[in-house]
């Protein structure tokens, strides 16, 4: 009697042990659900399709396997629309299930859903979106960022800028909007840290038609304009520049002329100095490889969107594997997520600080032409290792408001 | 001063790109009594097909010229197959031309990729000259000439012409120039055409301007419709005096007062609305 009591609650345990495996099993043997919000329509469309394009490669590289399980991805097209971005997000979350979101493309797409994210506690991973603030005073513990802050590669842009190039005066010209405010205030601030003075600020709406009324306004006797712009006006603006026969050259933010909007550009592009996480110009192994993939896959080089994607996909595919692709553990995935540090991205060492941004390389970049005749950006310098704060205390970056139009304050405007 | 020099030329290069963009619209306006919100699309259009055009290596003025056809026909093809089964309905025609406008905006993404893409200006347009002690890019000069002699040309048009003279009676009066035997549905059909051709046409004008890229048309149709609604509906002296007045305002204000621009912009067309619902020069209330 007590031996067959013993041998059925054994074997009731026996049971329920074989069911748990067999659930872990088939939890290990499911495909991980990622969910990509892209922009396929719209004025951001050219840079969803750079990022899709950068989340395929990285799949078909992987032959479709990351950490052992198969990925089954939920692609979701925002249309570059705040409001839209939610609705997506939530259908990516609660109907398609997904593990873990890759996206959104815009600052003001991220803002829109970071409410979502953190109830439904669903990791995402940006690889586009820059707002200073994700990563700095309103830290998403869900969140964490695959690219730089805004002002990331201007800091250094700044202090080549007075170091190097020796300029003094500068006069600075951007897209009015959060993007631009904070590349042209981190510019100023390590700019006129390292003795410049920016004399004149120029701000011009998103959607400008015309940017004859800025360009005549430059001040002909400063050193150099610096200019930030994203998406089509980079070019825009730079058509019209050489136009207008100014000759003060010009340094600019990533984007400005970044390898997306670069193939299409032509003389007027030439001798811009630029600053950014990354330039299809970078001479290493990994970068070569890469390049030379995405030169056959979709003939064009890689930019800002293109790299973006593909470094959040080594992002998610290194902490998968540091939890043996067990993104069931949330918990545990996210702290693997945060403590990544990606050694085979095609921009350099990639590793997150304690607010979930990267510390990775700054390139200053030289847009010249190639043998070929094809422009390129250019490695003039690397400045190794640079974190959103810059050479600033992270504790008192944080203490001062976030970059803005008017913050730091433009002391030298005459 | 050179500072208003430079802007004053700036004002007007843009004031004669909104004249090329809306003449066609107020003539549309005017006759047909609808708001073709589609002509931002035919403008952005216009631009793609001349891009590809100066990508074969075709002239820049025979690319214009040619994208300005091509525009034509496809209006013309709109308004006999599309407004002409709602004729009388304002409000659908109205509703038709802005889901005319996105399924050209998402065609034009998809033949042509989102990336911007600036039209190369003519070989002899390029540079800057020297204008009483400042630099001008020449091919803005240019852009002030074209929309004059394209001012002029529809001028002779409407006022000199035959055709003109039906179309000036159209705006009028519709029912009466029908019921003088003017045929309405064909003039219908050349107006929607030519105001087509005309967008069309400066969507290419405008390319080493503005480059084409998508969110063009979005960025364009509200200048339009300013221009218009400023200078009166269907009259073409409306239009150059409206494109004059909204170029200057749009570049002053940009540059003087660049927090208010919007502001600056939109402004005179509420007071225009509320204060003289024909516009400065409109014959018909908006």
């Amino acid at each position: 009697m007590i031996k067959r009591l013993i041998s059925r609650a054994l074997s009731g345990v026996l049971a329920s042990l074989a069911l748990a495996l067999s659930t872990a099993a088939t939890a290990q043997n499911e495909p991980i659900r990622v969910g990509f919000l892209t922009v396929k329509s719209g004025a951001l469309a050219a840079g969803g399709r750079q990022m899709e394009e950068g989340l395929a490669l990285f799949l078909k590289e992987r032959k479709n396997t990351i950490a052992g399980r198969k990925v089954e991805l939920f692609t979701a097209d925002t249309a570059g629309q705040p409001a839209v971005t939610k609705t997506k997000a939530q259908e990516l979350v609660e109907r398609d299930k997904v593990q873990v979101i890759i996206g959104p493309l815009a600052a003001f797409e991220a803002l829109a859903i970071d409410d979502y994210i953190r109830q439904a506690k669903v990791p995402i991973i940006s690889p586009s979106a820059a707002a200073e603030d994700l990563t700095q005073r309103k830290p998403n513990p869900w969140f964490v960022r695959a690219v730089g802050t805004s002002a990331q590669p201007m800091h250094p842009l700044g202090e080549y800028a007075a170091k190097t190039l020796g300029y003094k005066r500068v006069v600075t010209v951007g897209d009015d909007f959060a993007f631009g405010h904070e590349g042209v205030a981190g510019f100023q601030r390590a700019f006129e840290d390292n003795g410049g003075k920016v004399v004149q600020k120029l701000w011009s709406p998103l959607n400008v038609a015309d940017y004859g009324t800025y360009i005549s306004q430059i001040d002909a006797k400063a050193d150099a304009v610096l200019i930030a712009f994203a998406g089509a006006n980079g070019p825009r603006f730079l058509k019209q520049y050489r136009e207008y026969g100014v000759k003060l050259p010009v340094i600019a933010s990533m984007t400005s002329v970044d390898e997306g909007v670069l193939k299409n550009m032509g003389d007027e592009a030439l001798g811009v100095i630029s600053s950014g996480w990354y330039t299809a110009g970078i001479d290493s192994a990994v970068n070569k490889n890469f390049v030379h993939a995405v030169n056959q896959e979709y003939k064009a080089d890689p930019g800002y969107y293109t790299v973006g994607a593909y470094g959040a996909a080594l992002m998610l595919e290194e902490a998968l594997k540091k939890v043996n692709g067990k993104i069931e553990d949330k918990d545990a995935f996210m702290k693997a997520l945060r403590s990544a540090a990606v050694t085979n991205d095609p921009r350099g060492v990639v590793r997150l600080d304690d607010y979930g941004n990267p510390i990775m390389n700054v390139y200053i970049r030289k847009v010249e032409r190639s043998r070929d005749g094809k422009l390129v950006n250019a490695v003039v310098k690397t400045y190794g290792g640079v974190s959103q704060f810059w050479s600033y205390d992270p504790k008192q970056f944080l203490a001062s408001p976030v970059y803005s139009r008017d913050y730091p304050p433009a002391k030298n405007l005459e | 001063m050179g500072f208003w020099i430079t802007q004053s030329l700036n004002s007007l290069a843009l004031g004669g790109l909104l004249f090329i963009l809306s003449a066609g619209f107020s003539l549309i306006f005017g006759l047909m009594r609808i708001a073709n919100l589609s002509h931002g699309a035919y403008f952005m259009l216009g631009a793609y097909v001349g891009l590809t055009l100066l990508q074969k290596g075709v002239n820049f003025w025979i690319a214009a010229l040619a994208a300005g056809a091509a525009i034509a026909i496809l209006g013309g093809l709109v308004e006999r197959i599309v407004l002409r089964q709602l004729a009388g309905r304002t409000l659908s025609q109205v509703l038709a031309t802005l889901g005319i406008a996105f399924i050209i905006a998402d065609a034009c993404l998809w033949i042509w990729s989102g990336d911007p893409i600036p039209l190369t200006g003519p070989a002899s347009l390029r540079g800057a000259v020297p204008v009483l002690g400042t630099h001008f890019p020449l091919y803005r000069l240019g852009v002030i000439g074209i929309a004059a002699v394209i001012a002029l040309a529809l001028w002779l048009l409407v006022e000199k012409t035959r055709i003109g003279a039906m179309i000036r009676a159209g705006v009028d009066d519709l029912d009466m120039a029908r019921a003088v035997g003017i045929p309405v549905k064909a003039l219908f059909t050349a107006v929607f055409c030519l105001g087509s051709a005309l967008a069309g046409l400066g969507g290419v004008i405008a390319g080493p301007i503005l480059s084409v890229y998508p969110g063009l048309d979005a960025d364009m149709l509200p200048l339009a419709l300013v221009v218009v609604i400023l200078g009166g509906v269907g009259s073409l002296g409306g239009a150059v005096l409206g494109s004059i007045v909204i170029g200057f305002i749009y570049t002053f204000g940009n540059a003087l007062l660049p927090d208010l621009a919007y502001v600056i912009l939109f402004l005179p067309m509420v007071i225009v609305l509320v204060a003289r619902p024909r516009g400065l020069f409109g014959r018909i209330p908006t």
